[in-house]
């Protein structure tokens, strides 16, 4: 098999290009049209140039931060009923999907027969967790959620990287999936 | 004879402290601004006094109160004492070429020296030096390297700009620089930069390559040494390094202003005197100040050279234009004086 060659025609400087001054120029036109855009965009408090792009794409972090995009798999969170408990009825879905191990569920009786069992405990280690987003989908009654838009944070220790229930359910709010289970 | 020594305190305090220096400190400033919106970034705009900002202004003071507290470092050089004094040596011929600049009408000018093209190219001369010895004393390999490419590029292009200028000599047939603008008259056609138009290109190139900045900015040449030859400086010292080349880049603006662009001059302006007289002191400043704005707007275009192209460039480029210009001038001259 005989190797491909592609050959590449080289650039032989003309005069134009090796009197520099043209290409100098053209560059000065480019660098100072940004400058008098932005200096304008500045002097006015736009942030948006006329064509409707932002020109300057720097972000001030810790007084602005970049919104994470909807689909961003981030910090868990459970949902809630409309009574405001937890809609987990902890079927272990999610920590036998994970394949991390990182979900640890303990499951205790629900004093209202229709719901039967709820989580005692519900700890996810986000040491542990790959963030891959499969306790999401296997959850059954769209208790488990991560669609916080917000990263895990760094702590001081590790066992403080394992969060519990009630900060689970901090971050929950009300889902407006059905949940009674009961085929219709 | 009191009052006489009075006015020229009064011209040198006004022209030199009031308008270079101020130049020169806002210009630390501008010159990170301006790249950054050249470049589509925000730029200096953390420095506050009470949530006050002002665009990052304030990054001035903040620049003087680091340097003047930071700690003054001396390597371990067997020249501690030329350590010392390279900074000063850097930065004092940058102030004195403003000695015979023409910023205004009569008598504003702070030396009317009969050989005032002479002194400047004289002072932009051992305005070298600073760099030159620094990268000496400094003791370290990347700072003499430095201090050695800022050395041979000031012989290289020094040619280029003293040759340059001759053709603004033969066109306006003084060497006086009040004179040089009197002769530029308020006729824009008259001016350097129409009567001597490659001569002005050549001339900029030339300064700039003085001033060690971009795109000739090697002896600088961070990809490879670290700063070049302030290296091994710290705090105020490096601090007037970058303050020097700030004044020189406003005294080379002053220079280029004075050759090529009508100096003081108002376009269709004659009289001189009263409210005309505050009116081309102020042109001038607006002029130097446009050529300010425009070396730093050629350093954050243009990538630096590399060293072989900057000595290809001044000895077989540029210097055989300047000849030729001067060349040609006189063939012009010749015919039109008949």
């Amino acid at each position: 098999m005989t190797a491909t060659v592609k050959k590449v025609e080289r650039v032989v400087p003309d005069l134009a290009m090796k009197a520099y001054v043209p290409a100098i120029l053209e560059g000065l036109g480019v660098t100072t049209r940004h400058f008098v855009q932005n200096l304008g965009n500045l002097v006015s408090g736009r942030k948006k140039s006329k064509r409707g792009t932002e020109e300057i794409a720097t972000i001030r972090y810790p007084d602005e931060k970049r919104e994470y995009p909807p689909r961003y798999r981030g910090h868990h969170r459970l949902m809630r009923r409309e009574d405001d408990q937890v809609r987990c009825v902890a079927c272990f879905m999610c920590s036998t999907a994970c394949p991390a191990n990182c979900i640890y569920i303990e499951a205790g009786e629900h004093e209202d027969p229709t719901i039967e069992k709820f989580p005692v405990r519900f700890d996810i280690d986000h040491l542990v967790c790959i963030y891959c987003g499969m306790c999401e989908e296997a959850c059954p009654c769209d208790a488990i959620r991560m669609d916080s838009g917000e990263h895990t944070k760094p702590k001081y220790s590790r066992t403080d990287q394992r969060v519990h229930l009630v900060d689970l359910l901090e971050r929950g709010g009300p889902s407006i999936a059905k949940q009674g289970g009961r085929f219709s | 004879m009191t009052t006489l020594i009075l006015y020229a305190l009064l011209k040198i305090a006004g022209f030199v402290l009031g308008y270079v220096m101020l130049t020169a400190t806002l210009l630390t400033w501008i010159e990170r601004k301006q790249s950054a919106l050249a470049q589509d970034r925000i730029g200096p705009a953390r420095a506050s006094i009470m949530g006050l900002r002002l665009g990052g202004l304030l990054h001035i003071p903040a620049d003087a109160i680091k340097s003047f507290t930071k700690e003054d470092f001396i390597p371990d050089t067997p020249n501690p004492w030329l350590f010392k004094f390279a900074p000063v040596i850097a930065f004092i011929p940058a102030f004195v070429m403003f000695a015979v600049i023409p910023f205004g009408p009569g008598d504003l000018i702070i030396s009317s020296a009969s050989f005032g093209v002479l002194f400047i190219l004289a002072v932009t001369g051992i305005s070298v030096y600073g760099a030159t010895l620094a990268g000496w004393a400094s003791n370290s390999s990347l700072s003499l390297l430095g201090g050695l490419r800022a050395a041979a590029q000031m012989i290289s292009y020094e040619v280029t700009m003293g040759l340059s200028l001759v053709g603004i000599f033969m066109v306006y047939e003084d060497v006086n620089l009040q004179n040089v603008v009197i002769r530029q008259g308020s006729n824009v056609l008259n001016w350097g930069i129409v009567t001597q138009p490659l001569a002005f290109f050549l001339f900029l190139a030339a300064v700039i390559a003085e001033t060690k900045r971009g795109p000739f900015d090697v002896a600088e040449g961070e990809s490879e040494l670290v700063a070049g030859y302030f290296t091994e400086y710290s705090a105020m010292r490096f601090a007037m390094f970058m303050l020097g080349e700030f004044i020189a880049i406003v005294g080379v603006s002053a220079v280029l202003v004075t050759f090529f662009l009508g100096g003081w001059q108002v376009p269709g302006l004659e009289e001189t005197g009263g409210w005309y007289t505050v009116l081309q002191v102020s042109a001038f400043a607006l002029k130097t100040w446009f050529l300010c704005w425009l070396q730093l707007m050629i350093r954050w275009t243009l990538p630096r050279f590399r060293y072989d192209q900057i000595m290809h460039l001044g000895w077989r480029i540029l210097l055989p234009l300047s000849l030729l210009n001067v060349l040609v001038t006189g063939i012009v001259l010749a015919i039109i004086h008949g």
